[in-house]
């Protein structure tokens, strides 16, 4: 394991987690992405040491089966991006911002402890 | 399947066969409907009569069945029937009573719309309750002690108007559900010590150790709670707020006997522990106490009978947890003139309010002279509860008295502690039935007579002749039930013996008996006038009650402060979650060394590395929503060369090909909105937010710094190596997982794309079509 790659992870991860924090949505879906991109980086990285590619006939080859599951998720993080984009966009042509409003509902909920 | 094939009537497997004729009945009676109550009710007569009749044609044939059905074979996990002399006793108890009373709530209710459900879920839970006798390991009791749970509360919340009804319906659920839980607990533990929870094996090598001691501590825990033992007594009296039928049923003679059969199955292999003849003679006695107190402060004689039974409860308890040879002996005997007297008493509660519309001391008068003849029949049984010769109940009682006196050189001292609680119990059971055949049947000098509305039919007056007469006739011939019930005591315990006769003889027991009953009277006669003001200061109700609430208003609580409707508190939240589990994680390991470790492999790696990093920083400075995807773009296409380096290039043109896609559909919905982001209030302040974040960070630096080489085994990836070219002719290892050994993974990965994108085609089209109204409007308008 280098330090760089534990480095990048770990900035990937805070900047990820800063950006979810946020009341805009385009935000929060770039946060989406960053903590993505971390989790790939994390897979490949710890699971082999750098090494050749996984093709049949090559030497000191890296491992294949996190390589398979992160292909798929970088496919599925897309999709999810995209869909959750359509939402921002869908939002703002309605209200006009793609602020996060509080869950009114839930607020709902919270104020019935003095009921039983 | 390893039972016998039976002789009756061809069926391979009796005992499966009646249980689930039961259910099959019984939800039909359920899905059928109202018109047809009659038919309900006659049908569930004749599944009940025919347990019955197979149970004696079974018992018959003298010799143990054994059925057995698999469920889960690898976890040891089977329904396990055996028809043993005591099943065929507790069978017999359950199915010839459900017939009797059944016919009874026939002529009871009104046949209304909650007739139609009595009778389906009565017919359930006497398969349910014939399952239970009929178990032969702990986890089939469990299976069928549940279900009896669940039913109980249908029929106690029977009239589901009524707040009180449902309240005590949810309270006896509770409270068995707990009980319910831990013996779940026992079965697991035996499992896990003994590698079996059949009655059988473990008597035939009885583990020992503190698991087996815990398992017990868990068995005795749900079998208090099902028999309603102190401190759990409060559910059962509760519970009569359920149709009288029911209580007589349930309530008193077969599912609070739950627990009792649970302790009678388990005394004799483990009853010689010192903790459990003490929990059992101290929470019995207790039990017999308290119920027999509340008995006399009673003014409903249905709550009366319903704090009797929870006495009797604590008195079979004492006697079944104890199991000396003639202990379990009176047990069993006891258990059926309990039955026996105790389903008749509640029978001829309900033709008294049938009749006089009252079950209140305070308000019936005169009920003896204008029924004769009932009333002879239910003081009969209640002289047999009180345990008067030469009644059933006073053969059964002075068989345990018998066995308490000569108990001391099993069970030393406590023996004579448990007579001492069985006689001042006696007492106050004698006490209370004076005040049930006085407040029932007497006159008041203040009161005019009751009038009878309803004159009861033969239906209603028929099975309390009969059950009279079982006490009669058993009292008048002791013998022929103390025969029946002796292989069934040999059953739980081969040294059990005894015999019932009428006349004992003058002996310790029968002077006993005598003082017992003197006693009793006397006492009776002394306080009849007093009013029963001062409260037992134990009160299981209202712990119950206090515990209910307390757990109620602190989830409100907790629901209120952690349900704040704020995404970013709830994602703080997780994240902390999150945190705090990977950092123990992390520390538990120990080792915080790590194996060779580089600053980089290589020094384009450190490079782009840093490249990253800094687009990464940008990307949360600046409030240019261009420039934030843009930075996504770079921190993408950074990845992409770091796959690439790292050595697995089908990442990277993916990685490559999808940062390009997700740029294009970044800049196509940016392009509409406003160019920066506002700089909108947060919930939660700035520097908090940036402490989590590099909290979040710097624990999955150190995570992933842990978790490289952490592999013990090899790699599946190997076995892909090996097997790619010859099986799937392909070299590319990672092409041929997705597309051939994983082809269904990768099916399902694309299905998910396609139901991303008509998400979004939708979400697109309908903001589209808003805007054409919009536009259109507006035009008009302007026009």
């Amino acid at each position: 394991m280098s330090l760089a790659y534990a480095l990048l992870i770990g900035v990937l991860f805070a900047t990820g987690s800063f950006l979810l924090m946020n009341r805009s949505l385009t935000r929060i879906i770039l946060g989406v992405a960053m903590i993505g991109n971390g989790i790939n980086v994390l897979i490949v990285t710890v699971s082999s040491r750098p090494g050749g590619a996984p093709i049949v006939g090559e030497t000191d080859t890296t491992d294949s089966v996190p390589q398979a599951l992160v292909l798929t998720a970088i496919v599925i993080g897309f999709a999810l991006i995209a869909f959750m984009l359509a939402l921002a966009w869908r939002n703002w042509t309605i209200d006009g911002n793609d602020i996060v409003e509080d869950d009114v509902e839930d607020r709902r909920v919270a104020r019935r402890k003095d009921e039983s | 399947m390893l039972g016998e094939p039976g002789s009756l009537v061809g069926i391979g497997s009796p005992m499966t066969a009646v249980v689930l004729a039961h259910f099959l009945v019984g939800l039909t009676i359920l899905a059928v409907g109202v018109r047809v109550s009659r038919l309900a009710v006659s049908s569930g007569v004749v599944v009940l009569l025919t347990a019955f009749i197979a149970m004696v044609a079974l018992a018959r044939r003298d010799e143990e069945i054994h059925e057995t059905w698999t469920w889960i074979g690898d976890l040891g996990l089977t329904i396990d029937l055996r028809l043993d002399g005591f099943a065929v006793v507790m069978g017999l108890v359950v199915s010839g009573l459900g017939a009797l009373i059944l016919a009874y709530a026939a002529a009871y209710f009104d046949h209304d719309r909650t007739f139609n459900r009595f009778a389906g879920v009565f017919v359930l839970f006497a398969g349910a309750m014939t399952g239970l006798v009929l178990s032969a390991d702990l986890f089939t009791m469990f299976v069928f002690w549940e279900m009896t749970s669940l039913f109980s509360f249908l029929l106690i919340g029977l009239d589901d108007r009524s707040e009180k009804a449902r309240k005590s319906a949810l309270r006896a659920l509770l409270t068995t559900g707990m009980g319910g839980l831990a013996l779940l607990g026992a079965v697991a533990l035996f499992q896990v010590e003994a590698g079996t929870t059949s009655f059988a094996a473990l008597a035939e090598s009885p583990p020992a150790g503190a698991v087996v001691n815990a398992a017990l501590v868990l068995v005795l825990l749900a079998a208090f709670t099902k028999s309603a033992q102190f401190p759990f007594h409060f559910w059962l009296p509760g519970a009569m707020a359920a149709p009288t039928p029911v209580s007589a049923y349930l309530h008193s003679a077969t599912m609070v006997k739950a627990g009792i059969v649970l302790v009678a199955r388990m005394a004799p292999i483990f009853g010689d522990r010192e903790f459990w003849r003490w929990s059992i003679v101290v929470c019995g006695g207790l039990t017999m106490m308290i119920g027999g107190l509340r008995a006399l402060k009673q003014n409903d004689i249905k709550l009366l009978l319903a704090f009797g039974t929870v006495s009797q409860l604590g008195f079979m308890m004492i006697l079944f947890g104890l199991g000396t040879p003639s202990l379990t002996y009176a047990g069993v005997a006891h258990l059926v003139a309990h039955a026996i007297f105790k389903a008749g008493l509640f029978l001829g509660v309900g033709v008294v309010d049938h009749t006089f519309g009252s079950r209140d001391i305070t308000v019936l008068s005169g009920v003896g002279r204008k029924m004769k003849w009932l009333a002879a029949l239910a003081v009969a049984n209640a002289l047999s509860m009180a345990g008067v010769i030469p009644l059933l109940g006073f053969a059964t009682k002075e068989k345990a008295l018998v066995g308490l006196i000569d108990s001391d050189h099993y069970v030393g001292g406590l023996g004579n502690i448990a007579l001492v609680v069985v006689v001042l119990g006696s007492v106050v059971t004698v006490m209370y039935t004076l005040r049930f055949i006085s407040g029932t049947f007497g006159r008041r000098s203040d009161a005019v007579d009751s009038d009878v509305r309803h004159r009861p039919g033969w239906l209603l007056v028929g099975p309390v002749v009969l059950l009279a007469g079982l006490s009669i006739i058993g009292g008048l011939v002791p013998g022929v039930l103390g025969d029946l019930v002796r292989g069934p005591a040999k059953s739980l315990d081969a040294a059990a013996k005894g015999h019932l006769v009428l006349w004992p003889g003058v002996n310790a027991a029968f002077l006993t008996s005598l003082g017992i009953l003197a006693g009793g009277a006397a006492l009776w006669r002394a306080t009849r006038r007093l009013e029963w003001n001062r409260t037992i200061p134990i009160d299981g109700e209202r712990a119950y009650d206090v515990v209910y609430e307390s757990v109620l208003s602190i989830s409100r609580r907790v629901t209120a402060v952690s349900q704040t409707g704020s995404l970013v508190v709830y994602l703080v939240a997780t994240m902390t979650v999150v945190l705090a589990a990977l950092v123990v994680a992390i520390f538990w390991a120990g080792d915080l060394t790590v194996d060779g470790l580089v600053i980089a492999d290589s020094w384009q790696q450190a490079l782009i590395v840093i490249g990253v990093c800094a687009a990464s920083i940008a990307l949360v400075i600046v409030r240019h929503r261009f420039v934030s995807a843009a930075m996504l773009g770079v921190v993408g296409f950074g990845v992409a060369v770091l796959f690439a380096l790292h050595g697995a290039p089908d990442l990277a043109l993916t990685q490559l090909l999808v940062e390009t896609l997700t740029l294009v559909v970044f800049l196509l919905v940016l392009r509409q909105m406003p160019r920066r982001f506002d700089p909108s209030p947060s919930w939660v302040p700035r520097v908090f937010r940036l402490v989590v974040s590099l909290a979040v960070g710097a624990a999955m630096t150190l995570f992933a710094l842990q978790v490289f080489d952490a592999r013990t085994g090899t790699s599946v990836g190997e076995e892909y190596a090996v097997l790619s070219e010859p099986e799937a002719g392909g070299r590319n290892i990672v092409n041929v997982i997705l597309v051939d050994f994983r082809g269904f993974d990768t099916l399902g990965e694309i299905t998910v794309l396609a139901i991303a994108a008509i998400g979004v085609m939708n979400l697109v089209r309908m903001a589209q079509r808003q805007r054409r109204i919009e536009a259109a409007s507006a035009d008009e308008v302007v026009a």
